[in-house]
């Protein structure tokens, strides 16, 4: 639990901090330096155009904790709703929500997301709102799965009889019970989404250059692999100690949840 | 039977929405494109009467709902229109792509269950034993790779360091099967590692959970040796989440699987739609969603028709 928190501060400080912290400008091109390993002025080396990868590195980790942050958040604000529309209610609004959920988990994640960009055009907003939109389905299938059971209990039928409305009951009385869920799978999904940003990015579909994202990194010191593997490995090093701190964080969140309502049943 | 064949039915029904709604999406995708497509294709100094004949040529003069009536119609019929780029028909475009990705889908797969069956058979028979920790953190590690990273990784060591393998490239297997299956060696072990701890840990607990049943206690009390109630007895019903999780890969990688094709420059379908992206192609590109997603579907209908004979437990249970 100690290490991945510290790994995650990290980066995060990096992130947000990167504009006062004594880093070169990330698109400051020093030619001497150019493929050049760490070294004193370029602690984690240069790139192929001699800019900083460290600095390239913090900027880079803004754009993608930025996006998989808002991201998530937009799918579980509309999936929570989609999901506790279709467990409340029967008939028309349940087969149209469901209906439309399936077509959308019908496309493979990342053919979403990239039709979505593509459509919506590249930039850090789209490509956010983009990935939100592709966890939608997820969020509302596991909100609805959370809820279905929650309708029959004991208080759900209180509230109603105590004259409380619908919303009140969706949102007030069966919403909190499933809070944690949502949240746990947030975490895992802010996971998900670094690698699909990456994937967008990766793919040149994703943040337009020349602002860094670590996608786009990995994918610029593909071509050079040869010669100077650490303009790409460095990045992707950074991108998988983030997703396991992600993963490891969520893992340790889920045994706590699980041991706790073990206690309490 | 006939209760299996309503349960099937039914699916089909509802899985026939889903692809009606995945057309209704995929069609309006080209119409909420920024720009005209005309634009794209012409340039912006076009002159107006050019714009009237492709217009008229790819039919966007008519109204919406009788293009979209027109194109189902066609698609129906294998007709996903010709690119005004390449001037290739996209179905052709499709179908020449085809066999890399279905290549690849079926080495990934071999390969992804020659590491997970015996590696899962023995995590779950010996549950909490030494492979099965250290299993069950390796693939924690490994689920932490994105794809593109682990592909890199891969021809890093593999074909630049070591010079094992080809580090991209692709060859026909009717040109020359053994190259082909060395160019094919990469790009597949990276999707089987990437899917190896996913079969493996589903095997595992399925496995587990079936060793604890009944009918193996029977098995063991008659003397039956451990390898042939494992392999013969508690193998098969276990197999059931590994087998839907397959089915999704299998067609999601139909569909081309778009990263490991830019990795390893396959020509396969998820390149297509790649450079019909960056070509601005939005026709080929139309098609091409339609076929992924639509694929899926099929493929996800078969797995469902698949398991409800091989368990009829399933259909009794949902009938």
């Amino acid at each position: 639990m100690g290490l991945p928190l510290v790994w995650l501060a990290v980066v995060f400080v990096c992130a947000f901090g990167a504009d006062v912290m004594p880093f070169p400008p990330p698109s400051d091109m020093d030619f001497a330096a150019a493929e050049q390993g760490p070294s004193l002025a370029h602690p984690l080396g240069a790139d192929l155009d001699g800019r900083d990868v460290l600095s390239r590195l913090a900027h880079g980790a803004r754009i993608s904790l930025t996006v998989s942050l808002i991201a998530p958040l937009i799918g579980l604000v509309i999936g929570t709703v989609l999901g506790l529309l279709s467990a409340y209610y029967s008939g028309l609004v349940r087969t149209g929500i469901l209906a439309v959920v399936d077509a959308m988990l019908a496309f493979p994640s990342l053919v979403f997301a990239l039709a979505l960009t593509v459509v919506l055009g590249p930039s850090v907003q789209n490509v956010t709102l983009a990935l939100g939109i592709m966890s939608v389905p997820a969020f509302a299938r596991i909100a609805r799965a959370n809820a279905l059971p929650l309708m029959s209990r004991e208080f759900v039928l209180a509230a109603r009889t105590a004259g409380a409305g619908d919303a009140y009951i969706m949102f007030r009385e069966i919403l909190p019970n499933m809070v944690m869920s949502l949240l746990t799978y947030a975490l895992t999904m802010m996971s998900i989404m670094i690698v699909a940003e990456g994937s967008l990015s990766f793919l040149g579909v994703g943040v337009p250059p020349p602002t860094p994202s670590w996608g786009s990194m990995i994918a610029e010191g593909r071509e050079s692999l040869e010669r100077v593997p650490h303009v790409s490995m460095i990045p992707a090093a950074a991108m998988f100690l983030t997703v396991l701190s992600l993963n490891l964080l969520g893992d340790s969140l889920r045994q706590f949840k699980s041991g706790k309502s073990g206690g309490l049943s | 039977m006939a209760q299996r064949v309503a349960y099937v039915g039914r699916r089909a029904g509802h899985l026939l929405a889903v692809l009606l709604l995945l057309s209704v999406g995929t069609f309006l995708m080209l119409e909420l494109l920024p720009g005209n497509l005309t634009d794209s294709l012409l340039g912006d100094n076009a002159r107006p009467q050019d714009i009237a004949l492709l217009e008229a040529q790819l039919g966007l003069d008519k109204p919406l709902p009788q293009r979209f009536g027109a194109w189902v119609w066609n698609a129906l019929q294998g007709d996903l229109g010709r690119s005004p780029l390449s001037g290739e028909a996209v179905t052709e475009a499709i179908a020449h792509r085809l066999p890399v990705s279905v290549q690849l889908m079926l080495f990934a797969q071999i390969l992804a269950l020659a590491m997970a069956l015996p590696l899962g058979i023995w995590a779950g028979y010996r549950e909490g034993g030494l492979v099965d920790r250290l299993v069950s953190s390796a693939s924690f590690g490994v689920l932490a790779v994105p794809h593109f990273v682990l592909g890199l990784l891969l021809i890093l060591v593999l074909a630049i360091w070591l010079r094992w393998f080809p580090a991209t490239g692709y060859v026909p297997f009717s040109d020359n099967p053994f190259e082909s299956i060395r160019s094919m060696t990469l790009p597949s072990l990276t999707l089987a590692l990437v899917e190896a701890p996913v079969y493996l840990r589903l095997l595992r607990s399925d496995l587990a959970t079936t060793l604890r049943e009944e009918f193996v206690t029977v098995a063991r009390a008659k003397g039956l040796p451990d390898w042939q109630i494992l392999l013969r007895h508690a193998l098969r019903p276990s197999m059931f989440s590994l087998i839907t999780v397959m089915g999704i890969n299998i067609g999601h990688l139909i569909g081309g699987a778009v990263i490991i094709e830019t990795v390893f420059a396959l020509p396969g379908v998820g390149r297509l739609l790649i450079e019909a992206i960056t070509r601005r192609d939005y026709l080929t590109l139309q098609g091409v969603v339609l076929f992924i997603g639509a694929t899926f579907v099929v493929v996800n209908l078969v797995v469902d028709a698949l398991y409800s004979v091989l368990d009829p437990r399933l259909s009794a249970r949902h009938g």
